[in-house]
């Protein structure tokens, strides 16, 4: 499979009130054609900031890209023009959002909004592009889609709006899906059948998806690679098989061991990670999950280790095998 | 919607009714009547001009005639007969030669003998509300277009420039401008007419000037200005806050990310949201501005209504009060019941049944 996207040493920094916030400080990813990327992580590690930043959907100020590249289709979208990068939005790179209730215009109808991205980059008129939503509104699900096209947002239900979200997004056929966070505001049931959808629609359209979640077991059947951010680092990324199998990063390791599980007895306590996630005022020198590290050595707190492969295809950011607790070579 | 008007419509009346009470019960509690001068007048003149207005009669009396004159239709077998105080009415409506519907006399004034309040609605009112209206096309056409400049280019020259106009607008009142513009351009320069207003009776639908010449023109454009200005700024400030909350919503991050142009992005997803607020307060605005404003129409010599919202008190005008503070009441309930229908427009989410 072809690379579609290609990441590398990706910065984002935010000038607040108390200081610069370092929100992301070195990222690589790639993605391949119809592969689904699965990031994860706790909130403020810079997951959303980062598909965000490869968009340049980062409001500025006070967010501004510092370093990196973000490669489509062999171009910078970082260093194109805004009415080029403009063109990939909603067109072949989509993206939709956590809160289906507040992603909305409430005052424009779901009919032209979802129309929207059909008339500004495939340049319908409001008939053609109304077939085609009535079209894609019936494939995500959506009952009598043609006679809610004069529907304000509203009037549809947390789960149905992120159905017509999904519409959206997918309407002029990208090759990039970005999800960010799409089933946190909805109920347990709600997130379920999304997920589903979002599976189904892949398989039927071919397209990459980048699925950003917190939650690890959401993005286990989804996924087909996933990649674990801490502190504004990709910390530890590989086939989800294998992530699952042999976390080897102690964060990774924390994280699944955190997750209830069916096979425990009720008896089983669940493990926690102490401490809390790093306030990003200083770019990383050390490992960033050093402070809260059970594996912790004197060389994690002087140098940051690089992303290093620790098994084939499995890349890891420890200077320790959590496995055996020894150095890694 | 009809329906719902129809609610409304009941409800504007109750609300015109308290507060006719109101304003009947609290001009008779204040100390001191329409004739008490600094030389008192025999006590039988007193007695004659009481009697003559009817204020001899128990005050409930005085009340619930007030109510008949103004409220409830009248049928005569004539019509309008000229000059005339007692029987004057506002609206006529000519059904046959010898029948007629007459409604609405809002009775004499106790300061001149040959003028009705009626007059004053015909003569003054007209001037105040082609001046407010002016005034507030004049807040609107500078405030919101300086509200949404300072918010798309926030804490730039431009933004700064915007709001220091707006502060300007707020704190320099109308007393200090008006002089100051009368002074420059109709004195110094002699560009305009220093005062006075371009317009007389009789006026199309009873408020607007027949001849729209430049003559006209001319004399509005200062004390429309120095009305509006202040409106301007309060206008600009709620654009401007209200945008800049709009532009960070969440739908306006969706918008940019299907590749919504960035001038589209304002237009068709922010500005209607953030319209929303400000048209909250074009309401309360119009009926202050339209009904007149005494400090303008003092400064710029304008015949409006103005100076008898406040020389009615003093001389304890009753009917000119009662006729000046209702016609207030009636043209807020009207501008609030405009904004509610705006809002209805604006947001998808307000529905009326």
């Amino acid at each position: 499979m072809a690379e579609l996207l290609n990441v590398r040493g990706l910065e984002t920094q935010f000038r607040t009130r108390e200081g610069l916030v370092h929100a992301v400080n070195g990222v690589d990813f790639s993605l391949k054609e119809g592969e689904t990327l699965g990031i994860v992580g706790e909130s403020g590690c810079g997951k959303s900031v980062t598909v965000m930043s490869m968009l340049r959907l980062i409001p500025s100020p006070p967010g501004k890209v510092v370093a990196g590249q973000a490669f489509y289709q062999g171009k910078d979208l970082l260093k194109m023009s805004d009415e080029e990068i403009r063109h990939i939005r909603g067109s072949q790179i989509s993206m939709i959002f956590q809160d289906p209730m507040t992603s909305f215009n409430p005052v424009l109808t779901i009919g032209r909004q979802v129309a929207e991205p059909l008339e500004i980059h495939q340049g319908m008129n409001r008939k053609q592009a109304y077939e085609r939503v009535t079209e894609m509104l019936e494939l995500v699900g959506i009952p009598k889609a043609k006679d809610r096209l004069g529907d304000y947002p509203h009037q549809f239900s947390g789960g149905m709006r992120q159905r017509v979200m999904i519409a959206m997004s997918l309407v002029c056929n990208p090759s990039i899906l970005i999800a960010d966070e799409p089933t946190t505001a909805l109920d347990v049931t709600i997130q379920a059948q999304i997920i589903e959808l979002a599976k189904e629609l892949r398989d039927k359209l071919g397209m990459a998806m980048i699925w950003i979640t917190h939650d690890l077991g959401v993005i286990a059947g989804l996924a087909d690679r996933m990649a674990v951010m801490y502190g504004g680092l990709i910390i530890e990324t590989a086939p989800v098989k294998s992530l699952y199998a042999t976390p080897s990063h102690p964060y990774t390791l924390g994280l699944i061991n955190s997750l209830p599980r069916l096979d425990m007895d009720q008896y089983h306590r669940l493990e926690s990670i102490d401490g809390l996630p790093p306030i990003l005022m200083e770019k990383p020198v050390s490992c960033p999950f050093a402070p809260r590290c059970t594996f912790v050595r004197e060389r994690c707190l002087q140098e940051n280790p690089p992303l290093l492969e620790s098994a084939p295809d499995h890349y890891t950011a420890c200077w320790v095998d959590p496995a055996t607790g020894r150095d890694r070579s | 919607m009809g329906r719902y008007l129809i609610r409304r419509i009941l409800y504007m009346l109750v609300v015109i009714l308290v507060v006719s009470f109101i304003t009947f019960s609290l001009m008779h509690a204040v100390p001191g009547g329409p004739f008490d001068k600094e030389k008192k007048l025999p006590a039988e003149i007193i007695a004659n001009l009481e009697k003559r207005y009817h204020l001899d009669q128990p005050l409930w009396k005085q009340y619930l005639s007030y109510l008949n004159d103004v409220f409830v239709p009248q049928f005569a077998s004539e019509g309008p007969k000229g000059l005339v105080v007692d029987d004057d009415f506002l609206i006529n409506i000519k059904i046959t030669n010898s029948f007629w519907i007459r409604w609405m006399n809002f009775g004499p004034t106790f300061t001149s003998r040959s003028r009705s309040v009626n007059d004053i609605f015909r003569q003054n009112l007209p001037i105040s509300v082609q001046l407010g209206l002016m005034a507030l096309m004049i807040a609107i056409v500078i405030g919101v277009p300086l509200g949404i400049i300072s918010a798309l280019k926030q804490n730039t020259v431009w933004d700064y420039l915007g709001m220091s106009v707006a502060i300007f607008g707020v704190s320099v009142p109308v007393i200090v401008l008006g002089p100051l513009m009368i002074w420059i351009f109709g004195v110094t320069l002699k560009w305009l007419p220093p005062t006075g207003w371009g317009s007389k009776p009789p006026y199309f639908l009873g408020v607007f000037p027949t001849n729209l010449s430049w003559d006209y023109w001319r004399t509005a454009i200062m004390p429309s200005v120095a009305l509006g200005l202040g409106s301007s700024a309060i206008l600009a400030r709620l654009t401007r806050a209200s945008l800049l909350q709009v532009i960070r919503e969440d739908y306006i991050r969706t918008a940019r990310a299907k590749g919504v142009k960035e001038r589209m992005v304002i237009t068709r997803h922010a500005l209607k949201n953030s319209l929303i607020p400000v048209v909250t307060i074009l309401g309360p605005m119009m009926a202050g501005l339209v009904t007149g404003t005494f400090v303008t129409e003092l400064t710029f010599g304008i015949p409006g209504m103005g100076k008898y919202f406040v020389t009615s008190i003093t001389n304890r005008d009753y009917p000119v009060i009662m006729g000046t503070i209702l016609l207030y009441a009636v043209f807020l309930v009207i501008a609030n019941l405009l904004v509610d229908i705006m809002y209805a427009y604006l947001d998808p989410r307000i529905r009326y049944d």
